[in-house]
Formats: structure tokens, sequence, C-alpha cells
């Protein structure tokens, strides 16, 4: 992986670890940081990432080599950050996904990664395959 | 007993077993399931187990801590028992709110609130 520093672009491709997950979104937090991003603001990016990548090597790589890795991109615009998670797989249908907030989907261990990246992110777009999420974060006005 | 290298410290009063988290991120998945297995461990020796997890240490989660969270409330309950959460930082009550699951565990501000509320 690059090094952190106040860059307007990172890449990274990210193993099947939970510990690799853990580094990215650091390094991530680090550049997040080196912007000025606020403790909320890296509060709310660090969950997206997270969730992101989780999903990817989850279920995004169910099926494939284990150390098969998930692409992270994230660019630093003016007053934002676009991070966009690629997997290898072969994509799944957003809309499908079931709302984990319904009473009868409270008491599912599993099913929030996605609503809290859509929860936390300025705007979430998918690609048609369903491989790649691409969330933008807008700094909010100080 | 927690192993040495154990995620949590343990402890008991009035019936209540105490548990805190001894890491602020609960994100990395592998100490998400170790947490999750030795809550497990704690809920099986008692027969209707009085749990408190406080997060006064913890300052990120994920939905994976959540879903390890769902799990153990749902063996309190299968085993009559009860769970109660306290000590929660804002922004990770949030999640919570956001997720509708505060209104699915029994939330308190701070651990006192969270042992008198035992029945």
């Amino acid at each position: 992986m690059a090094s952190p520093g106040p860059h307007s672009r990172f890449s990274a491709r990210v193993g099947g670890t939970p510990a690799s997950i853990s580094e990215a979104a650091g390094q991530v937090m680090a550049i997040a940081e080196a912007h000025g991003y606020d403790k909320a603001a890296r509060f709310a990016v660090r969950l997206a990432v997270e969730e992101a990548l989780t999903n990817a090597l989850r279920h995004g790589h169910k099926g494939l080599d284990p150390g098969t890795p998930v692409a992270l991109d994230v660019e630093m615009l003016p007053d934002a950050m676009r991070i966009v998670v690629e997997d290898q797989g072969p994509g799944f249908d957003p809309a499908g996904v079931p709302d984990p907030t319904l009473d009868e989907n409270l008491n599912r261990p599993c099913g929030r990664g996605l609503m809290l990246i859509r929860a936390y992110m300025t705007e979430v777009r998918h690609n048609q395959r369903g491989n790649r999420i691409e969330m933008t974060y807008q700094r909010p006005a100080p | 007993m927690p192993s040495p290298e154990s995620r949590l410290r343990v402890s008991q009063d009035a019936g209540v077993t105490l548990v805190e988290f001894v890491d602020r991120n609960i994100l990395d998945e592998a100490n998400i399931q170790q947490i999750g297995e030795e809550i497990s461990g704690i809920i099986e020796t008692r027969p209707q187990p009085r749990l408190l997890i406080s997060f006064a240490n913890v300052d990120h989660l994920s939905s994976a801590a959540l879903g390890t969270l769902i799990t153990i409330n749902n063996k309190v309950r299968n085993k009559g028992g009860q769970l109660r959460l306290a000590n929660i930082d804002p922004q990770i009550y949030d999640v919570f709110v956001i997720t509708r699951l505060n209104k699915l565990f029994n939330i308190h501000a701070d651990t006192s609130a969270a042992m008198s509320s035992f029945q």
C-alpha cells in the first residue's frame, strides 16, 4: 500500500484478512485527518470503508480464492471524499437486500452494512453488475 | 474464566455479570468472533444470565459487532436471562438508532442505571 499523506488520491488492493481491512481503513483515516476531516466525519468514513470492504470480501468474493484482493480507491475532492470499492465477484442486486430496520428483521444478526453505508454517506452508487460501490462523503460546511 | 488474551474484562456485582471491552474499536471480525465466543461461554455457565455490557472504552464498532450483540441477546433471552447495555458513546448510539436496534436492546446511560434496571 502507498503511504498515507495529504495527497489527493489513494489506491490499495485489500486482501482477505480482517487485518488488511483494518490497515486499509487506517490509511484512509490518516488521509482524512491530514485533510482536516473532523471526528464525526472520520467516524462516518471509517464505518463506510470497513463495511464496504467487509461486504466485498465476505459476500462479493464468496466462493473465490480467499486471497483474492478487493480494489480500494479514494479521491480527495475540494469538499468531499469519493471512495470506490470494487470486488472481483459476480455482483449482487442492492435492491434485493432486505430492510434490516423492519420489525421482522430486527433480530437478524446480518444485513446492516449496506444500510449503514447509505446512512452515513452523502451519495452511494452501484454499477450495473453490482460488484462496485462508489461512496461520496460531502464535508459539512464550516 | 477468560484467557489471558481475552478481549474482555469480566466482573461480578450483585448477581450481575459486568462485561467491558478491552478494544476501543469493535470492528475486526476476528476480535468480534472471539468476543462473541467468550460472552456465549459466560451465558452458558449461568442458568438465567444477568449480563451488563459496558461500552465505556469503545469508540467504534461495525455491523458485524451489532450482529454479535443480537446473537448474544437471543441467547440470553432463550435462557430466561436479562441483557443490558450501558456507557455507549453518542456517535455509537446513533448507529443503534439508525438501525433501530435501540428498540431491541435495553440501553442505559451508565452502569449504575443499568444495574438498577435488573428485575
